[in-house]
């Protein structure tokens, strides 16, 4: 690939280039080369306006690796990313298979199922704010209701990232919808009505046509939705600000409060790399994966 | 019989998604002390607006809402710019180290935004951009998943058409203005609306480099009328109804381009 080119190919190479510059100087100036100085940073010490003072090396990950407050960081973002992925996708096919049902006006409803993308997470996460309180609000009232036990859902640190989760499920609902209708749209009419001569109940048909044919699909709503929890952070800004004793302090949270509260630069910026090196690995797998081609089209 | 069951439960679903809105236009319509009764009242008294005064006296919600269409116009027009010139490129030009290039564009794709945002505020801190549109709208004037989106659209169009403007003499700049702009108005259109309201719903970046209420968008905005004394829940969702009309608008009216954006990543592969 790296043949020098030729004269001809030189001027091609030129007259490209003029109509990808736009981009290329926008990506070096605000993709590559900020994740390489954050590389840097998080290799010096840093004074209080970020500037590198003493060469440390790797001693930041040796130190981060062996705190707890940084282990406590990445165990709430799986958590998070427990709490999220799986239970968003679920609710998401369902809704989108009853979505793809062919009646009159199914429109109208494919439109409010992916309502939730409009509302932004300011909006929504101060909505929740008044359904999660405690003496006054909707969830509060419904468990009274029921005789179950109140819940203090932002204030209890075994909570608040169950509370923060029913948010992001919440907004993630109308991607999610979105996608797998989609999918559910490019599988051919003609093996569900085949299935249906051969008397399939409607339980099994979606066993053994939808999911098989469905698994690219979800595959992709998987890794982007890890990918997504993983950069979650307005909700907590509002809604827990990390707390309470740390409990939703996911690491794209402590960066913001390292690098802009405590400027910790340098922490922060170890910080920054490690979320790099995990989306990048997930990304990766999934490119792995889909290679493989492991899936029924 | 079977279908009306079946609209019963897509009227249960949608009323399940739409709940935690349609309860804050309710209460946005409430009085403050019927906001803050328990057990909650779901359905208002009356018609109250003095909610919406006051969430409109409290803070400059047109204001933000201003800001944040001239922050997200600025990006889109940006992108629409940077993206399909980059797209014309990759789609119709031969030209060396093209592989190359493009996976250095698609590579951009896996470094989260949040990974870099310390040297990025530092960057812009240091142009003195602080607390001005070019600082945050200039940062996301270059998408990846926009060029990758218009590239994919490009790729449609029929090739014969470029040969033959190649042999009437016309210029490959001359061709891409005339010729492949106005055929990919659905792809523009796409990419049009799927930016607009990522940059209207921003949240990170806004609140990290805007100080001053005369530059707030409203994501940010939105927390002056956050409940807290002197502010009651139905003034808080007042501001949130106001400040979420427009994207709301933009999915109905725009759902079929977004759609289009949203799954050109999910059939990549």
């Amino acid at each position: 690939m790296f043949i020098p080119p030729k004269k001809k190919s030189l001027l091609q190479l030129v007259q490209s280039l003029s109509y990808l510059v736009p981009s290329l100087v926008l990506f070096i100036c605000f993709v590559f080369y900020p994740l390489l100085k954050s590389a840097q940073l998080s290799l010096f010490n840093t004074d209080l306006i970020g500037q590198e003072t003493i060469y440390i090396g790797f001693q930041r990950y040796i130190d981060m690796f062996s705190s707890l407050q940084f282990l406590h960081s990445l165990w709430a973002t799986l958590l998070f990313t427990i709490y999220t992925v799986l239970p968003g996708m679920l609710i998401a096919l369902g809704l989108a298979y009853i979505a793809n049902w062919q009646l009159r006006g199914i429109a109208v409803f494919q439109t409010i199922f992916a309502f939730p993308l409009s509302i932004a997470v300011a909006g929504a996460s101060m909505i929740f704010m008044m359904l999660f309180n405690p003496t006054a609000g909707v969830f509060a009232y419904f468990l009274q209701v029921f005789h179950l036990p109140a819940i203090s859902w932002l204030a209890d640190p075994n909570w608040s990232l169950i509370s923060v989760s029913l948010v992001a499920i919440w907004r993630g609902l109308g991607f999610n919808i979105i996608i797998f209708l989609s999918g559910l749209q490019s599988i051919p009419k003609h093996l569900y009505e085949s299935a249906g001569i051969d008397g399939a109940s409607p339980w099994r048909q979606f066993i053994d046509i939808t999911l098989p044919l469905l698994s690219p699909t979800s595959f992709f709503v998987f890794i982007v939705s890890i990918i997504n929890s993983m950069q979650t952070f307005g909700e907590i800004n509002i809604l827990t600000q990390g707390g309470p004793s740390e409990s939703t302090n996911v690491i794209v949270y402590s960066i913001y409060r390292e690098g802009f509260f405590n400027l910790n630069y340098s922490y922060a910026s170890a910080e920054s790399i490690i979320l790099f090196f995990i989306i990048l690995l997930l990304t990766l797998f999934e490119f792995w994966v889909l290679e493989r081609k492991v899936f029924y089209r | 019989m079977k279908s009306i069951l079946r609209y019963f439960f897509l009227t249960a679903a949608a009323f399940f998604i739409l709940a935690p809105f349609l309860y804050a236009v309710s209460v946005s319509f409430e009085t403050a002390s019927e906001a803050a009764t328990f057990p909650p009242q779901f359905i208002p008294s009356g018609f109250y607006t003095d909610s919406y005064s006051k969430a409109i006296a409290t803070a400059p919600i047109f204001h933000f809402i201003l800001n944040s269409f001239i922050v997200s116009l600025l990006v889109t027009a940006g992108q629409v710019f940077t993206c399909s010139l980059a797209a014309f490129a990759f789609a119709f030009l031969e030209f060396p180290y093209k592989k190359l290039l493009f996976a250095l564009f698609l590579s951009t794709m896996m470094i989260p935004w949040e990974a870099t945002i310390i040297p990025n505020y530092f960057t812009i801190r240091s142009l003195e951009w602080l607390d001005t549109y070019q600082g945050l709208a200039v940062p996301f004037f270059a998408s990846a998943f926009g060029t990758f989106l218009l590239r994919q659209y490009f790729q449609t169009l029929p090739r014969e058409i470029f040969e033959a403007a190649r042999m009437d003499g016309c210029g490959h700049f001359r061709f891409f203005i005339t010729m492949v702009l106005p055929l990919s108005r659905p792809a523009l259109a796409t990419l049009t609306v799927y930016a607009f309201l990522t940059t209207y719903n921003q949240y990170l970046w806004p609140l990290l480099i805007t100080n001053t209420d005369n530059m707030r968008t409203v994501q940010i905005g939105l927390a002056m009328l956050q409940w807290d004394q002197g502010i009651s829940w139905n003034t808080t969702m007042a501001g949130i109804v106001l400040v979420s009309l427009p994207t709301i608008l933009l999915l109905v009216l725009g759902q079929k381009q977004l759609v289009r954006g949203l799954t050109a990543g999910s059939t990549k592969g």
